[in-house]
């Protein structure tokens, strides 16, 4: 190949599909992508990828897609949706990946705003939304398919098979065999290489355009970090659109030569997980919740010796685990006790969650609790934190081996300048700050300020280790009637930590005092339920149980007890609450497709309720509308009874 | 929708059925053509799954001639149907609540194995390439039903909707050329009736199996049904096209009564 890069010396490989050439030459046989496929684990080796990228950035070719065009990518993690991520990066066109889970009509916007020309789509479930929304993108001509299951009577000419398209590739190779050689060699390092569109908790979704240069560099700094190398792999399973998924699945995958492995389905990923074992791991701090919440609910059925075994180890681990992954000084006996345990509990334990290979496992995107933290890191398993977004690849700070501090997300990553300005917020600079938001200069010019450093919108600030501490969004702190500080997400984080609460919006800006609508996790709280012998039938009707209201004033009344430790928020404690009769869903628009509470949509929508809280009422009717899966829309509605919580005066600061 | 539908495959020629006096079908003709999906209605009791008992031989009428595939047979038992790519599935499921969802799937291919019990038992090399072929085959229609999740798991811990899945998975495993099912959407909700259709339209088309159904639902069978024939006190009240049996007096009559 002559893209004239000195014998494979991976620094100088600038470029995406360079990286991926070079790994297909020096490396061809080793595994790249593992899909389950009929039951069985099929790999690619890196040759394979290479010569399957090869074919479809020709076919691309082919069809008329050129230097500059932006290729949607619409689907679960496939290993042919990331080929044809790479395909597009040989043509210098640009992958935009969409949220495989959204409406027709969000994607249209996506559709319009990056002036989408070609698609490359999953199935045809994918392929109807986008027909659905074809007439309104007019700039929309080719799309191509992996899944041909159910697209038989689809004859459009614009519609394409993708091994119809790798053969047409292949031909399109075989006649201008220096074609695509070329073509990579044109592509550079300031090249976008990717653009990911924003969840958009604000306004409307914006293209975040990143450079080869950018998640090349993220790349890098992280597996200094962690002493990545190509051994190994990772489970991808997490939505293509996100940062995080194309930083590991991706960048990461193409830097170091590690494996990825793609899940049969997406209802299949826990057990794919156990029968990978994958060596690097990232979850959002709610899989690492449910999946102790379902260990916690099955060892409650479990035979009561087990569940003796399963409590006791849990302590010895609590007392020293964390510390003996930290490399801390921990007495023989406990060492013994451990290695016991270990034997017993914990390794099976970690077996059963498929994370015996694991080497670091990350989390990120929401605060993760403490206890929830320290239980994964004690039974042996590596967990840490980072912190980034999407117009920083997903890299900031990184928790480093060995000083970890729960409540905060490390010190700056290798290669990054943090810097606090005068209102709290975080600011950040490095090599993989975005170019620009797409076709956006003002917002691009709003974002960065004048000596180059990124406005994350996060409040925080560096303790006297140098290390970050992430508080809230800058934009939601506010201050109560009486001027205290008012940081909702904080409480709402100390609320989600228990594993009834699922979802929690706390009020109080400008109000004398905080109130707060619950979510209920249905799954706990069912158990909980049943183990009671309280009947029901479903969230509503669990949600108004009194027994239920009972429960989640317990858990209020914690957090209120917990507030008071603090100078700063003791007097952010909730003085009344209710649970809301519907879970909030981003298919009503009331979290981010990233599940992420959309506040302000949220106090809109449900102003009676908030009115309520602060009227002193003790219950309030609401009837709301829901839309469904399919689309269809129904209503739910309720007498919400309101709950007064304990509150307690501040803790001195006696000595 | 470009189906080709074939020949006649299966003739019911004048079938009638008693238990002792109890007269189940009464003189009932009608035939199903390759291909085609065909709906059997009617009001409860009104002989339905006593007509499908007659296709796959359970039941031996009394009068009447069947002629398969050319062939008119006199007596059959359900295993002679099976041998001939009849495959079925039942009103109240029936599967192996024990065993996991794969084996439940997999004793749908035992028509096809051809390795001696011994063998299957010393587990030899015939066996074993059998076994593999067999697994292949099960994993594609565990993939065509989309229940990879639950592969593992034994059927009688699956809700209602599944095992009705896994039911129709048994009967695909088989490889049929004529698939009968019995009531495949009672007891469904709405979005599980959507996917039961979704798969038996895709099996119809795909593998261009003929289907004859027996469902209740009006609105699923006028959608999916290319013809549906109407019984009604063990007599055929009504035969067409599904618009035609709509609007036939007689069928109306029998599902909303008369008026006096």
């Amino acid at each position: 190949m002559s893209f004239g890069t000195p014998k494979g010396a991976v620094e100088e490989l600038q470029t995406f599909p360079r990286l991926l050439f070079h790994h297909a030459k020096a490396r061809g046989d080793a595994p790249a992508i593992r899909e389950k496929d009929l039951g069985i684990w099929q790999t690619w080796s890196w040759a394979d990828v290479a010569e399957r990228v090869r074919a479809l950035a020709s076919g691309l070719a082919a069809l008329g897609f050129k230097r500059g065009d932006n290729l949607a990518i619409i689907g679960d993690n496939r290993p042919h949706l990331y080929m044809m991520m790479s395909a597009a990066q040989c043509l210098g066109g640009v992958p935009v990946p969409l949220y495989q889970d959204a409406v027709a009509d969000e994607m249209l916007f996506v559709l319009k705003d990056a002036a989408i020309r070609f698609a490359a789509v999953e199935d045809q479930e994918q392929v109807d939304k986008l027909l659905e929304v074809r007439d309104r993108a007019p700039l929309l001509e080719h799309i191509v398919y992996d899944d041909p299951r159910g697209m038989r009577h689809y004859n459009q000419p614009f519609l394409h098979d993708i091994h119809a398209l790798m053969e047409m590739g292949r031909i399109h190779n075989r006649n201008h065999p220096d074609f695509l050689d070329e073509e990579v060699a044109q592509g550079w390092s300031d090249d976008v290489s990717v653009m990911l569109y924003t969840s958009g908790t604000t306004g409307q979704p914006k293209g975040v355009c990143q450079t080869h240069a950018a998640f090349i560099a993220a790349a890098r700094g992280g597996m200094q970090i962690d002493g990545l190398d190509a051994s190994g792999g990772i489970l991808s399973y997490l939505p293509m659109a996100w940062v995080g998924d194309h930083l590991f699945s991706f960048a990461q995958a193409l830097v170091a030569g590690f494996t990825i492995n793609c899940p049969e389905s997406t209802d299949t990923v826990t057990t794919d997980l156990r029968e990978i074992g994958p060596t690097y791991y990232f979850a959002p701090p709610r899989v690492f919740e449910s999946l102790l919440t379902s260990i916690m609910i099955r060892m409650e059925d479990a035979s009561a010796l087990k569940r003796k075994l399963f409590h006791y180890f849990l302590g010895v681990a609590k007392r020293c685990g964390v510390d003996l992954l930290d490399g801390k000084p921990v007495s023989l006996a406990d060492r013994l006790l451990y290695a016991l345990g270990n034997l017993l509990v914990y390794g099976p334990l970690r077996n059963v969650l498929g994370m015996s290979h694991i080497r670091v496992a990350y989390t990120a995107g929401a605060a993760i609790g403490p206890d929830l933290f320290r239980f994964y890191r004690s039974i042996g398993i590596n967990l840490k934190q980072f912190y980034g977004q999407t117009e920083t690849c997903a890299y900031v700070c990184l928790q480093p081996d060995r000083a970890i501090k729960f409540d905060s997300v490390g010190p700056p990553a290798p290669g990054v300048e943090v810097k606090i300005a005068d209102n709290g917020e975080v600011l950040v600079k490095g090599p993989m700050l975005l170019k620009e938001y797409y076709q956006r200069p003002e917002a691009t010019a709003e974002s960065i300020d004048a000596d180059g450093y990124f406005m994350t919108g996060d409040a925080g600030f560096l303790d006297q280790d140098g290390h970050l501490k992430i508080i809230d969004r800058a934009k939601d702190v506010g201050k109560l009637a009486n001027g205290a500080m008012f940081a909702p997400n904080y409480i709402e984080n100390k609320l989600k930590f228990f594993q009834y609460i699922k979802e929690a919006v706390c009020f109080g800006h400008d109000r004398a005092m905080v109130c707060a609508f619950i979510n209920i996790d249905v799954g706990a709280v069912g158990n909980w339920a049943e183990r009671r012998n309280i009947a029901y039938s479903g969230y509503t009707d669990l949600a108004s149980k009194p027994e239920v209201h009972e429960l989640i004033r317990d858990c209020v009344e914690q957090v209120n007890a917990a507030l008071t430790q603090d100078a700063m928020v003791a007097a952010s404690q909730i003085h009344r609450f209710l649970i809301l009769h519907k879970e909030l869903d981003p298919d009503d628009d009331e979290l981010t497709r990233t599940r992420k509470v959309r506040r302000n949509f949220v106090a809109k929508k449900y102003q009676v309720l908030i009115d309520a809280l602060y009227g002193g009422k003790a219950t309030q009717f609401i009837e709301t509308e829901v839309k469904f899966e399919d689309g269809r829309r129904g209503t739910v509605a309720a007498d919400l009874k309101i709950v007064d919580a304990r509150t307690f005066p501040a803790a001195r600061q006696a000595a | 929708m470009s189906k080709k539908i074939g020949d006649v495959i299966l003739d019911l020629q004048n079938i009638s059925l008693r238990f002792g006096g109890v007269k189940a079908l009464t003189d009932i003709s009608f035939d199903v053509r390759e291909h085609e999906i065909r709906a059997i209605i009617g009001p409860n009791g009104a002989g339905k799954s006593s007509m499908l008992n007659v296709i796959n031989g359970v039941y031996q009428p009394q009068e009447g001639v069947i002629i398969f595939r050319g062939q008119e047979r006199k007596k059959m038992e359900p295993h002679h149907a099976a041998t001939q790519g009849i495959a079925r599935t039942f009103q109240n499921i029936a599967l192996f609540k024990g065993m996991s969802v794969l084996d439940n799937i997999m004793t749908g291919r035992i028509t096809r194995m051809k390795a001696s019990f011994v063998e299957h038992a010393l587990w030899l090399g015939r066996a074993r390439r059998e076994e593999l072929e067999h697994r292949k085959k099960v994993e594609e229609v565990i993939d065509f039903l989309e229940i990879q999740h639950i592969r593992r798991t034994p059927v009688g811990r699956l809700p209602y909707g599944l095992q009705k899945r896994v039911e129709l998975g048994r009967a695909l495993a088989a490889e049929p050329s004529m698939l009968l099912l019995d009531e495949p959407m009672a007891g469904m909700n709405v979005e599980e009736k959507q996917d039961m259709c979704r798969f038996i339209l895709d099996v119809n088309d795909q593998f261009g199996t003929t289907i004859v159904l027996i469902e209740h639902d009006m609105g699923v069978v006028m959608d999916i049904s290319d013809r549906v024939v109407v019984l009604d006190y063990g007599k055929k009240i009504g035969d067409g096209l599904p618009d035609d049996v709509k609007n036939n007096p007689d069928v109306i009559t029998a599902y909303l009564g008369v008026s006096h």
